[in-house]
């Protein structure tokens, strides 16, 4: 029996870095420290579990399937490979490659979450900083459009309510924390206060509070079912906060005005910091989700939406962009990993994925593999397979495995290394 | 890998003090010998050129989370130079802050096989590396950023130098490393309180020690250790009119740090034009580089690079927080802010130096004036800070402005004239020769980051070397236009040994070599007892997930250091 300590969590954004797994005989038979999701992800890792490749849902050799998938994508016009949230940085670069190699589109999953927040980042910056800096200085915190007590499960405790800091001495009892939401939660349960606002009404009260930090009088005595005095006392908290943090969730990336609502967010805050610091943070979903869109950047410029069809990357977001190639029907082929589009795609574009010829790396069964032509077990990152990856804040740390992935499957990375290899072969050939 | 002779060239090898005589250079296994009996040996045809040693850049911001945070912030950037993938190389983007595989084939392509990376945040240092691994054809360093770090204020504050050093040895080993990085010392702590500092005295907040403090106890700890380069120092007051006086007055403050042996210098302050500034607001803002450079010029411990401004869009980029906010509200551009636990902070801010504007042209003019008025070629070397006063791309540019006057007046004419009444350019006659290019762009870069293979042609020095196609017997300073042409694209660059650029084409991709301190204090136990202490309490992460694995450098270039 061995116990791991200082394991990286790999679930949300939030990779809790102290999880201690106990491991007997490669099973893991017990895990501390970590929360409820992250118990059952280490626990349940063999349940449902993909253990051969597979052709047209017929069991193949590895081979045969590799070749299969380099075959479809070599041969294919307009290749679409999504995901990329699940895996490590090494295999978002070899992805990043191999769509370059055959002129393809990668995309990951900010597609359909918080791209709203980086195309509002792209048109007015944004004040933001690590979680550490939340733990040691963040006495007033604002959860707008988010629920960490169920998408999150330790941030509260581990960064952003609960925790001593280097100048939050009592924990707790020095930050204020306020939850900005269309309903009653479990975070907001927590809360020192709660504003009840009504749904996709942010923008017009982020504007409005905008408007309250400069000191204007608002006419209005009621916005999106907030009292304006309470908007002007929000607006009076936040400019005598030492040093405030805002977290937002997808709440604010999904209503009607989309990446407005974070334009008006990211300003608001750029606003706050002529009267004081303040700073704001997306809770990012999924575990490597930050990384797939750091690595592209640094590789073609683009975090998501990379068409790289004429030989150099271009970026659209709502042309480039998975669910708009497949609604449009211009995807031709797909490779998918570390994410699960079958599930949380628009049942269109879906529907297309469906159609063509799709390969998905996958260590369980899911809503893809189901539709998929080409299925290509791998072994999960955290557990079975180190690797670097990003947390919500863009701090870099390498996941540690604690048991060996089944046998014959093997990581992200090497499967797309041999891919990758039939690929160069081919277009060497043509 | 075929051993190669390159043959004919003019040969500018300041270190080794040959200054344009014609010969020969010998590359065997990827260095430099002195003969080679091979009859395998590929010929390099220099004749009639210019031979130096590969350009060796001592500040540019490369990789890491500063310059990808601008990449991701720049889509409009990336649209006006985007580069197609080829045979032998990858495809990108380019301009102001170029993706990883087009930095190293730009770079090598002007004849620059060494780039030192100078802002590494301890906490995202696997960042910078995994940026690194993806940089082509350069050998790479990285300085890791003390200035503001809680554990530089403790051991300062308490002026317990033992710890300083072990905790300045563990941390470059930790993050791996190259050197002492100090931005704006105290001011990026105070502006995690939206606050700054204006000079060397003021206090840090919660730390009660002065910049003053910190910068002459990190100095002194560097040379006691003997750290291959000295402290890499971005003064406080950055872009604030009449800095001049603050910039002296640091230099001041290091004058009686006792240099580690072997040499003379105990800072180097970095892209000083930023630094020289005379005047009180932008409205009257005049250059001070003169009174910099007399002092330069009087105390042999200093050296600068000089930050050249372009007229150009780029992207500024800084570990100076405060400042870019301040610059965001100047300019009105978009700002992005990055607080960084602990250790510390970035601010990020497109911007556009304009011909017409007053300010803009006076700063072009510091730079120039910086790079002439100092007379020690080995104390004052090219940089743009890129992408801060203008992309990399643009050293040609600023090559010829310092070896002829005239280009100089060219690009005087077309500039607000604020740039005649308020500095000294109009009136400097000096030009720089090949031999003192050669200096201030290789081989005194190399000697003041201690990179003692790099920068010369001597036996044994890597293979790194770059042929430019321009005669210096028929060229003169009227003909700046051959001389850009020719330094922006080397005819050949040799990186360890391999001839991986021809005609300004590149030819191969190979990765290149990573350098860090590896090094160990005596009391280093002792050390981590306490800094594990605070690292339970004050950081997200655990510490055992902290250091970088090694694996994150393809080629690792540990060096230990001997007085340790």
């Amino acid at each position: 029996m061995e116990i791991h300590t200082d394991v990286i969590c790999p679930f949300c954004g939030c990779l809790c870095d102290d999880i201690e797994v106990t491991v007997d005989n490669n099973k893991i038979i017990n895990v501390k420290n970590s929360c409820g999701i992250s118990r059952s992800k280490f626990m349940n890792n063999e349940i449902n579990r993909i253990y051969h490749p597979s052709i047209d849902g017929k069991t193949v050799s590895y081979e045969e399937a590799v070749k299969e998938a380099a075959n479809i994508l070599a041969n294919s016009v307009r290749p679409l490979i999504y995901g990329l949230s699940k895996i490590d940085n090494e295999a978002i670069r070899k992805a990043v490659y191999l769509t370059e190699l055959i002129g393809g589109v990668i995309d990951n999953t900010a597609s359909i979450c918080h791209g709203s927040s980086i195309i509002a980042r792209q048109t007015v910056g944004s004040s933001a900083s690590s979680l550490g800096e939340v733990k040691n200085r963040g006495d007033l915190i604002i959860f707008w459009g988010s629920n960490p007590m169920d998408s999150h499960p330790r941030h509260l405790a581990r960064y952003s309510v609960i925790p001593k800091g280097k100048y939050i001495p009592n924990g707790r009892k020095d930050r204020y924390v306020i939850v900005v939401d269309v309903r009653e939660t479990r975070t907001s349960k927590l809360a020192n206060e709660f504003i009840m606002v009504k749904p996709d009404s942010d923008f017009e009260i982020i504007q409005c509070l905008r408007a309250a930090v400069r000191g204007e009088k608002i006419q209005s005595e009621n916005i999106g079912g907030v009292p304006i005095n309470v908007i002007e006392q929000l607006a009076n908290r936040m400019k005598s906060a030492k040093y405030g943090c805002m977290f937002y969730g997808l709440g604010l990336n999904h209503g009607s005005t989309k990446h407005l609502n974070i334009e008006a967010l990211y300003s608001l805050i750029s606003d706050l910091n002529h009267y004081t610091k303040f700073v704001v943070n997306p809770m990012r979903g999924i575990f490597n989700v930050t990384g797939a869109g750091v690595v592209p950047t640094w590789l073609t410029g683009y975090p998501f939406g990379v068409d790289m069809s004429r030989g150099y990357p271009r970026y659209n977001p709502g042309e480039y962009t998975s669910i708009d190639l497949l609604a449009r029907k211009e995807a031709d082929a797909a490779l998918i990993m570390g994410s699960d589009p079958g599930g949380t795609f628009p049942i269109g574009a879906a529907k297309r994925l469906a159609k063509i010829p799709t390969i998905t790396l996958e260590r369980k069964q899911t809503p893809t593999t189901m539709l998929s032509k080409v299925v290509i077990p791998v072994s999960t990152l955290g557990i079975e397979s180190s690797g670097g990856v990003y947390r919500m804040d863009e701090v870099p740390l390498e996941m540690r495995k604690v048991v060996e992935p089944p046998k014959g499957v093997g990581t992200d990375a090497k499967v797309l290394e041999d891919i990758i290899a039939i690929v160069e072969s081919l277009k060497r050939c043509n | 890998m075929n051993d190669i002779i390159v043959k004919g060239g003019f040969i500018f090898d300041p270190l080794n003090d040959i200054n344009g005589e014609k010969g020969d250079i010998l590359i065997s296994n990827g260095k430099i010998v002195a003969e080679n009996k091979n009859r395998d040996i590929k010929v390099v045809d220099a004749t009639g050129m210019v031979v130096m040693p590969g350009g060796v850049d001592i500040h540019s911001h490369i990789a890491g989370s500063k310059i990808n945070a601008g990449r991701m912030l720049r889509p409009e950037d990336h649209r006006k130079d985007v580069v197609k993938k080829t045979k032998i190389t990858r495809s990108g983007v380019g301009y102001s802050c170029p993706s990883t595989f087009i930095t190293g084939y730009r770079y090598a392509q002007m004849g620059y096989t060494s780039v030192l990376e100078p802002a590494m945040p301890p906490i995202s240092a696997r960042h910078v590396h995994e940026e690194m691994a993806d940089i082509p054809l350069l050998d790479k360093a990285a300085y890791t950023l003390f200035g503001n770090n809680l554990f530089t204020l403790k051991y300062v504050k308490a002026g317990d130098i033992e710890m300083l050093k072990a905790f300045i040895l563990w941390l470059l080993r930790a993050t791996k490393g190259y050197a002492v990085k100090i931005v704006n010392p105290g001011g990026v702590e105070n502006w995690k309180w939206g606050k700054n500092v204006s000079g060397l005295d003021d206090l840090v907040i919660n730390y009660e020690v002065t910049p003053r403090q910190i910068v002459t106890s990190l100095a002194k700890a560097n040379e006691e250790l003997g750290l291959p380069h000295t402290i890499h120092l971005h003064c406080n007051n950055l872009g604030v009119p009449g800095n001049y006086e603050t910039t002296i007055e640091t230099m001041e403050a290091l004058k009686s740090i006792k240099p580690k042996s072997g040499r003379k210098t105990t800072v180097h302050v970095v892209h000083c034009q930023f630094n020289a500034l005379d005047g009180d607001t932008w409205a009257n803002v005049r250059s001070g580089a003169s009174k910099i450079a007399k002092y330069v010029n009087s105390h042999e411990h200093v050296s600068i690079d000089i930050g050249q401004v372009i007229f150009t869009d780029t992207t500024t980029m800084t570990g100076d927080g405060p400042w870019q906010f301040r610059l965001s509200n100047l300019s009105g551009n978009k700002w992005v802010n990055k607080d960084v636990e602990m250790e510390a902070g970035a601010g990020i801010v497109p911007y556009t130096y304009k011909k017409g504007n007053p300010a803009n042209s006076i700063q072009w003019a510091i730079g120039l004036e910086l790079a002439l008025q100092v007379y020690d070629p080995w104390r004052v070397y090219l940089t743009t800070d890129h992408p801060n006063g203008g992309p990399f791309t643009f050293y040609p540019k600023v090559i010829t402005w310092l070896m002829s006057r005239a280009s100089r007046n060219e690009t005087m004419l077309e500039i607000n004239k604020a740039c005649m009444r308020r500095t000294n350019l109009a009136n400097d006659y000096r030009e720089y020769s090949f031999n003192e290019i050669a200096i201030v762009t290789r081989a005194a870069t190399a000697k003041a980051v201690g990179l003692t293979n790099k920068g010369h042609l001597a036996p044994g020095a890597d293979g790194d070397i770059s042929v430019y196609d321009i005669n210096p017997l028929n060229w003169a300073p009227s003909k700046y236009r051959d001389l850009e042409k020719a330094f922006t694209l080397a005819k050949y660059t040799i990186k360890g040994g391999e001839l991986v650029v021809k005609d300004g084409e590149i030819l191969s991709t190979p990765p290149g070599s990573t350098y860090w301190i590896d090094s160990t204090a005596p009391n280093e136990g002792e050390l981590v007892k306490d800094v594990e202490v605070d690292f339970r309490d004050y950081y997200s992460i655990n510490f055992r997930n902290y250091p970088v694995e090694e694996t994150y450098l393809p080629m690792s270039h540990p060096i230990k250091l001997e007085a340790v």
